[in-house]
């Protein structure tokens, strides 16, 4: 009997080894491999059984349960994974083995159509990989949505000899486990998308900068680059082709404005994380002042996939200059939460009150928070607007990393919107006064606010813009996104207080 | 978590030092690593650092300074982090986390006073589709209410 069970953090996080060694001891002869999450986070942990092929899936499973999963009995059966609902309405290129191989087994990723991007890679010269990207249109997954080939074109025609890749693994927005699910469900897919990555560019060395919050993604990427060492992935000769790429897995320690990519290259130099004004990008002056491709995790293990099926198949799925996939992931109250792999275009409304069910409490959705805690909170009235780059920019929204974080209605958005300026406070970096003082003062404004001054609304406004205008990066610049479109879109929220106080 | 061992010697920090200072970037998988070690930074590694890197005490003192995760004394034998950000207070993170730290009589980053657990918010585990969720030592945890957290508690010996 083969029986698969996630070693996911957020199955562990959920029980998952109280029930792999319920099964151990329940099925002493059976093989239990452990695999990413299929991000159906509500059914987690989930267990799967195979049977002539098919995996027949049981969650959410607690230790109490396995018998009657071992038997078939159990009413937490749900048929026939690759058949549920979830599952079928997904495009899933990026995640495509995530939930299915182990993902510490290269034999099972090279099954699963692993390393064929690469071993086509590894015939095209540096110019033809970065036009491949080009062609594809993936754009950079972090959140600023820039075109990637662009990206490496500048890397690709530098100077020096000397270039870098990183990738950027510091994924500290709320909302947000893509990253997390692919490093921790299949490395592989990362480390052969920076090596692609570092044939296109001319780049023979590549670090991941991967958050201190994420102990088991860092143990499973740590453990797949010392196998891809191992096996001739990485190193001096390239399975076999003389070609030369290695990396290192570094971990981060605590400050979220490390996902800002310039305070991430100076963290990486051993530096406190601030910021760097750019000019000069870090495509020119990066790592230690190198040319240095930094991309985020989704960005590169779509890369793979790309060389795999060709530029045209992934650029074929999309809506407008937003091409390809996007990882949605579902938070905070919802019924169903958990990752989401489609096209571009599907409506905001879709995807909360149709995938994700609604609320976990039943109450009313208030908002949605898209794009992390620098996004915009979305209202309902907004649900009919498409994910795409554009088309949530006209609405005053970014998708940022393609978290979508659900409110209830008994969500007080004052209390969000101080929260977004303590947050910008803690982890200001302190480069830019805007964003180190005026964090500061936006939460002591927004208190006023909460105690009946009026007057202080135009001050929180004005306060907003100049962090907008003065900040170097998206934590200064972006805080403002979440706070006024509290302020413009709940303002009973915010007047209701005044009343109170009177 | 280890527990930290008394006074580390001198040849002791300056070996373990030199390990990383071959390295592009040194400074973050030392610290990592003497905190791994030690469970904190200690003072006596300042100076084998400073020499190693060429770096002055003020250098070293910012970087130690600029980040969450670097102590510069030892914390309880347990560290429970509990998330604050967006996710976790849609599902009431923030009434959990304000409640027990009002039961132990503590503040964030506080230790309980018999050294077995300190607090520290920490601003999303990833666990956003599970929330509220918390980390003990290594270890994630979802769907945190009050029960979960005190079983955790216990567990701890706070």
């Amino acid at each position: 009997m083969k029986i698969f069970v996630p070693m996911d953090s957020a199955a562990k996080a959920l029980g998952a080894e109280k029930v792999v060694a319920a099964l151990r001891d329940a099925a002493p002869g059976a093989e239990i491999v452990r695999t990413g999450s299929r991000g159906m986070i509500w059914l987690e942990p989930l267990v799967e059984i195979e049977i002539d092929g098919i995996r027949h899936g049981y969650g959410p499973a607690e230790p109490e349960d396995v018998p009657a999963i071992l038997d078939g009995t159990s009413g937490k059966a749900v048929g026939a994974v690759e058949n549920l609902d979830w599952m079928k309405r997904q495009t899933r290129l990026t995640f495509a083995r995530v939930g299915v191989v182990d993902p510490l087994s290269l034999a099972d990723y090279m099954t699963h159509g692993g390393l064929a991007g690469l071993r086509r890679a590894l015939s095209m010269s540096g110019q033809d990989i970065v036009d491949e990207v080009k062609a594809s249109g993936l754009r950079g997954r972090g959140g600023a949505g820039f075109p990637t080939g662009i990206k490496w074109q500048t890397v690709h025609d530098a100077q020096p000899a000397q270039k870098y890749i990183v990738c950027n693994a510091d994924e500290g927005d709320s909302g947000t486990f893509a990253d997390r699910m692919v490093m921790e469900g299949d490395p592989f897919t990362l480390i052969e998308g920076m090596i692609i990555a570092g044939l296109g560019v001319g780049a023979s060395k590549g670090y991941v900068y991967l958050r201190s919050e994420y102990p088991d993604a860092i143990a499973v990427m740590t453990r797949a680059v010392q196998i891809a060492q191992a096996e001739g992935m990485l190193g001096d000769n390239i399975l076999g082709s003389g070609k030369s790429f290695d990396m290192e897995i570094r971990k981060g320690a605590g400050a979220y404005v490390c996902g800002e990519e310039t305070s991430l290259l100076n963290s990486l130099e051993g530096k406190r994380g601030v910021v760097r004004a750019k000019p000069p990008l870090p495509a020119l002056e990066g790592f230690l002042g190198k040319p240095t491709v930094v991309n985020n995790v989704i960005s590169l293990a779509t890369v793979p996939v790309i060389f795999e099926k060709g530029a045209q198949y992934y650029a074929d799925y999309g809506l407008g200059k937003s091409r390809g996939t996007v990882t949605l992931q579902i938070a905070g109250n919802v019924a169903r939460g958990g990752l989401f792999e489609t096209a571009f275009g599907i409506s905001l409304g879709d995807v909360v009150n149709d995938l994700a069910g609604g609320t976990l409490s039943g109450h009313p959705v208030k908002a949605v928070q898209v794009g992390g805690p620098l996004g915009a909170y979305m209202p309902p009235s907004k649900f009919d607007t498409p994910l795409g780059y554009e088309e949530f920019d006209q609405q005053g929204g970014l998708i940022g990393h393609a978290g979508l974080t659900v409110f209830d209605d008994t969500t007080d958005m004052l209390g969000m919107a101080r929260f977004a300026m303590e947050f910008c406070a803690v982890e200001s970096c302190g480069k830019c006064t805007p964003c180190r003082i005026g964090a500061v003062r936006g939460v002591e404004t927004i208190d006023r606010i909460a105690e009946g001054d009026a007057d202080a609304l135009p001050l929180l406004a004005d306060l907003c813009e100049t962090m907008k205008d003065g900040s170097l990066c998206a934590l200064g610049g972006f805080t403002p996104f979440p706070v006024m479109s509290a302020v413009t879109h709940f303002p009973d929220d915010f007047a209701r207080q005044k009343e109170a106080a009177e | 978590m280890q527990s930290p061992s008394q006074n580390p010697s001198d040849t002791e920090l300056r070996a373990l030092v030199d390990q990383f200072a071959g390295l592009e970037g040194p400074l973050l998988p030392m610290l990592h690593a003497l905190q791994d070690t030690y469970g904190y930074i200690p003072q006596e590694a300042h100076a084998p650092i400073t020499q190693a890197l060429n770096i002055t005490r003020a250098e070293l003192h910012g970087v130690i300074s600029f980040y969450h995760d670097f102590r510069n004394e030892p914390a309880g034998r347990h560290v429970l982090k509990i998330c604050r950000a967006e996710a976790c207070r849609s599902v009431g993170g923030a009434d959990i986390a304000d409640s027990l730290l009002k039961k132990l009589g503590l503040d964030w980053h506080g230790t309980t006073a018999n050294g077995a657990v300190t607090v520290e918010p920490v601003y999303c585990l990833g666990l956003c589709a599970c929330a509220p969720a918390a980390m003990i030592d290594d270890s994630v945890v979802g769907r945190l209410d009050a029960a979960k957290l005190d079983r955790l508690l216990d567990e701890a010996g706070a």
